[in-house]
């Protein structure tokens, strides 16, 4: 067969049809792998919301509810319960200070507002550095871990901007923007339980605390 | 003879023309993904099966191509496929899908993909162009993985993620973009002194 040439009907015709054929390509394909998908991202929700929670008997991802964070913006909760007990919740948080855009975080608070666990769902960081919030900020070595940490003591910030939280070396945006989704998860948990948080709480209100722990962390 | 044009075609890609220290071609995703041996080998796969894919098909297509729209049409097909292996990876194998995140989708525009559609797969049948697009995207494969398990190995002290000597011994430079370059720059010397041998 002889190459078609390059008349404007021939060559109308030829990308028409070859992106039919790929439009058909692809809708078949994410008919495909739609319900995997979807699967895969349920059974990661799952497995994420018992590894923040410890000993519910309910299906949190079957009770839930939306509240406000202090920017305006809402996000999920998951209820979890013992019988008809609230034993703590799961807060789906995000932050869009990430290194490369969202990063979603579910972190897992009891009743009182400390953090018992948290996991990772979705992030872009850079892999290597930033990826590493997956089990940085778990691990109980000098001021990394947030786990115990009551977030009703005032928002977590890396030690660079004088907080108590060792960030992840060479990744303090991640840090940062991984904190502000833990911070975002406590507010969400306030307006539940109807407290009020104030933005700069934790460094403006006990200046005499604050001295101490800057004379222990020496 | 038939069959050993293609085993040629094959070796070409792999070594004569290793994308990655011959050619040197997408140097993006090679330094960006290199940072564990796990993702070089995941990215190295994912962009064989779109090399090979897209070879086959602009070599059958490439009579029906006119010359004019080739480029367009060559890059609809391409990221058709790109596309395709993005899906089955969120699909099937999410955790190497996550640690790749936004290099996947920029196969489409891995100049290799393009170079070997242009170079090859439009002036080649369609048997040989699959072996083109296996052989070079092996070789990339070959150089990612090589590249990853050197970065890994030096910057954590890790292996395909198994432990070989305590983290904290690891220059993490290696696992930054300098060592990425530095890495790269001593293969290139090394690959090239075996070849010439």
């Amino acid at each position: 067969m002889k190459k078609l040439t390059s008349t404007l009907p021939n060559m109308l015709l030829s990308l028409g049809i070859i992106c039919i054929v790929a439009g058909a390509l692809l809708a078949s394909v994410n008919d495909l792998t739609a319900g995997e998908i979807a699967a895969s991202k349920q059974k990661k929700l799952e497995s994420a919301l018992k590894q923040v929670i410890d000993g519910f008997d309910n299906n949190p991802s079957e009770e839930t509810a939306y509240f406000p964070t202090l920017a305006g913006d809402s996000l999920k909760i998951y209820e979890a319960k013992r019988g008809e007990e609230l034993i703590g919740v799961a807060v789906e948080s995000n932050s869009a200070n990430g290194f490369n855009g969202n990063i979603k975080v579910l972190v897992g608070l009891d009743t009182k507002g400390k953090l018992l666990n948290y996991s990772v769902l979705e992030q872009q960081e850079t892999p290597g550095l930033g990826t590493k919030m997956d089990e940085w900020f778990r691990t109980d070595k000098k001021q990394q871990s947030v786990i115990n940490k009551n977030l009703s003591d005032g928002a977590l910030k890396v030690s660079k901007d004088g907080g108590d939280v060792d960030a992840i070396t060479a990744a303090t945006i991640s840090s940062r923007a991984f904190l502000d989704a833990v911070n975002r998860a406590y507010q969400a948990f306030a307006a539940m339980k109807g407290i009020q948080v104030d933005e700069t709480s934790g460094a403006t209100e006990s200046t005499d605390e604050w001295d101490d722990t800057t004379l222990k962390q020496d | 003879m038939k069959q050993n044009r293609a085993l040629q075609t094959f070796f070409n890609g792999l070594i004569k023309e290793n994308p990655v220290f011959v050619l040197m071609l997408g140097m993006c995703p090679t330094l960006g993904t290199t940072s564990t041996a796990l993702n070089g080998l995941g990215m190295g796969l994912a962009t064989t099966f779109v090399l090979f894919c897209s070879n086959m098909a602009i070599s059958a297509l490439k009579q029906f191509i006119p010359d004019q729209v080739r480029i367009p049409a060559f890059i609809v097909i391409i990221a058709t496929f790109v596309t395709v292996v993005q899906m089955f990876m969120e699909a099937y194998l999410p955790a190497l899908y996550e640690s790749l995140g936004l290099f996947i989708p920029l196969i489409v525009v891995n100049c290799i993909v393009l170079g070997r559609a242009e170079s090859f797969a439009a002036k080649n049948s369609v048997g040989l162009s699959f072996f083109d697009g296996v052989g070079i995207g092996l070789g990339f494969t070959l150089g990612l993985t090589l590249l990853g398990a050197i970065r890994e190995l030096a910057g954590t002290g890790k292996l395909f993620s198994l432990t070989i000597y305590p983290e904290e011994y690891g220059a993490l430079i290696f696992v930054l973009a300098p060592g990425a370059f530095i890495v790269l720059g001593y293969l290139i010397a090394a690959f090239n002194k075996i070849r010439k041998a």
